[in-house]
């Protein structure tokens, strides 16, 4: 029986291209199967993806196995998970790297029960231990609060990889590799659920990920009005506002706009954290934030120990100044 | 058509509790739980269980309360029942402790298994104390179920559900046959307060208490014998907790002068 080798990443796409995910979990996965001194390969699944292969291998994959199937369109766990088992299947490798995002956190443990091996999620550092060479998964655990290494001696070894934790490499588009294709076999009746509809929630301006600026408020602005001068900072900045979970359960503010562990993962150079208390489950969203600014009436709050620079004090004596700060010295 | 649904909760340590409080036993690799501070339910199982609720308001049915454990405190495990659920049982052993998601699912699996009767199951997307999100697909996979994960709006009718199912930009309704497993996430909106009814009638209701050979399930695979995942290491992250404040006369001075700090700083 042939032996499990090799690094795979599921590449996901979006919008008909790699998704940013892919290309990071492409980087990382150079890295592990440098080290390992074996092959790299992505895994492309969809409709009409085909033309995907190149940009894999520009970003570092050995080796492209293509699942294209109109029956792929959608992400959808029935009929994912067994192209995704009969993918491994042939290609066995040591390691499966799947993004934490809202495909791979579906995909990664139906796939892993399914394979009767353990995936790890959520994780912000993976490595080959020198002595075992075995995959070390570390992820985030109790909310954030704290790190947990895991490893597992069955193969492959399955990590879903938080996203903008992995720096893609930069793409050389002269880089050549395999093809593979595989075929879908699908059988649309064992597929049990439906896509009726795809609902988009619009949010206005600079999507949070991509935004550079971040202005986050959380429980202590104590309404939707309040986010309107969040909304007004932000614009100024050309940045998007953000939230942490009680304006959104509140319904201050659209659900999409949470920043969290269950929310957004952002990295903007300037997160500005308004009347928001820093939770680690808050901050596991922040983990990529180069540099705070907390405005917080507490003193002790935990957003405090996460800050570089941080004013106590009601914000709505403490936001209308730096908005108005802000406003002249940006048009000075 | 009434519709009976089992409702997975999991009893952790509150994870609101100040992060000052958080203590980590890193040779034991075990959270040590705060003094003082009662543990609750996972809150994306307390979804979980108001998302029960609302099939139940909306169609009639029943709903059991799962959770497994040990040391389970009745007043914690029973809220659900509280709240307007039917029936609990507990799979309460020594066995059952320090499991991962492979051996809690699959205990959890058997249990739902002996329970027989259902059309739903519900569960948090991911509990608050190891946030791995695997339990819910896996009591599927090992049950051979239909899941849809992360919901925040289920509506059962003929024979069906119509999830709701967060993305990163929204929703999409997924239509699904019952039976089905499906996951549920704090957007589905925060759970109902116990009434002094629920819980008057809470307390008539007895947990059924189940141990591995209730359940059908081989000692080697509860718990820690049944793990798939070794826990290396377990720490907290260091604080580098450098964070200038900034002063002024007034909080309005503090802001004008944080705008300038920023602009000292090149941020703006």
């Amino acid at each position: 029986m042939a032996e499990y080798s090799g690094v795979m990443v599921h590449a996901e796409v979006a919008e008909g291209k790699l998704a940013t995910i892919a290309t990071e979990l492409l980087g990382c996965g150079r890295g592990l199967a440098d080290n390992l001194g074996e092959e790299l390969s992505a895994v492309i699944i969809g409709s009409g993806v085909s033309s995907l292969a190149q940009e894999a291998f520009a970003f570092g994959a050995d080796k492209v196995y293509i699942v294209d199937d109109v029956l792929l369109q959608d992400y959808q766990t029935d009929a994912y998970v067994p192209v995704m088992e009969k993918v491994v299947r042939q290609a066995m490798p040591r390691i499966l790297l799947v993004g934490q995002t809202s495909i791979g956190r579906d995909l990664a443990p139906r796939l892993a029960f399914r394979l009767e091996t353990a995936a790890t999620m959520d994780c912000i550092e993976l490595a080959i231990d020198p002595g075992s060479k075995r995959l070390l998964r570390t992820k985030p655990v109790y909310g954030g609060n704290a790190r947990a290494v895991f490893t597992s001696e069955l193969d492959p070894q399955i990590a879903t990889v938080r996203t903008k934790v992995m720096t893609p490499l930069e793409p050389d588009t002269s880089r050549k590799g395999e093809v593979v294709t595989v075929e879908a076999g699908m059988d649309s009746s064992t597929v049990r659920t439906r896509v009726l509809e795809k609902v988009k929630q619009e949010v206005e301006g600079i999507s949070l990920e991509a935004a550079e600026v971040v202005v986050s408020g959380g429980r202590g602005m104590g309404s939707a009005e309040g986010f309107k001068q969040l909304e007004e900072l932000a614009g100024l900045l050309k940045g998007a506002v953000g939230a942490s979970r009680p304006p959104c359960d509140n319904n201050w503010v659209p659900d999409v706009r949470q920043v969290g562990l269950t929310g957004k993962i952002v990295a903007p150079d300037l997160y500005i954290a308004v009347a928001l208390s820093g939770s680690s489950q808050h901050m596991a969203g922040c983990s990529g934030c180069k540099n705070i600014v907390a405005i917080n009436k507490d003193p002790e709050a935990n957003i405090f120990r996460e800050a570089r620079f941080g004013v106590v004090g009601d914000w709505k004596k403490v936001l209308p100044a730096l908005t108005e700060k802000v406003r002249e010295l940006m048009s000075g | 058509m009434t519709v009976n649904i089992i409702v997975c909760v999991k009893q952790v340590i509150d994870p609101e509790a100040p992060p000052s409080s958080f203590k980590v036993d890193e040779a034991g690799k075990k959270v040590v739980p705060p003094s003082g501070v009662p543990p609750v339910i996972s809150p994306f199982d307390e979804n979980a269980v108001e998302a029960a609720l609302r099939v139940k308001d909306a169609q009639g049915g029943k709903i059991t309360v799962l959770s497994m454990g040990v040391n389970l405190l009745r007043e914690v495990v029973k809220k659900p029942l509280s709240m307007g659920a039917d029936e609990i049982v507990l799979l309460e052993d020594e066995a059952f402790t320090d499991g991962d998601s492979w051996s809690n699912a699959r205990a959890l699996a058997m249990a739902v298994k002996k329970i027989g009767e259902y059309d739903l199951i519900f569960c948090g997307r991911q509990a608050a104390d190891w946030d791995d999100g695997q339990v819910g697909s896996g009591i599927a996979e090992i049950l051979e179920l239909p899941c849809v994960t992360v919901a925040r709006k289920i509506d059962v009718a003929n024979g069906k559900a119509v999830v709701e199912r967060v993305t990163a930009d929204g929703y999409e309704v997924i239509e699904v046959s019952l039976p089905a497993l499906i996951t549920v996430s704090n957007e589905l909106g925060e759970a109902r307060y116990p009434t002094i009814k629920g819980i008057m009638a809470a307390k008539k209701i007895e947990p059924l208490v189940w141990t591995p050979a209730d359940i059908g399930l081989e000692p080697a695979q509860a718990g820690a014998a049944g793990r798939k995942m070794n826990l290396e290491k377990l720490y907290q992250p260091v604080h580098e907790g450098k964070c200038e404040i900034i002063e002024g006369e007034s909080p309005e001075e503090a802001g004008v002068n944080l705008a300038l700090k920023l602009r000292e700083a090149k941020l703006l």
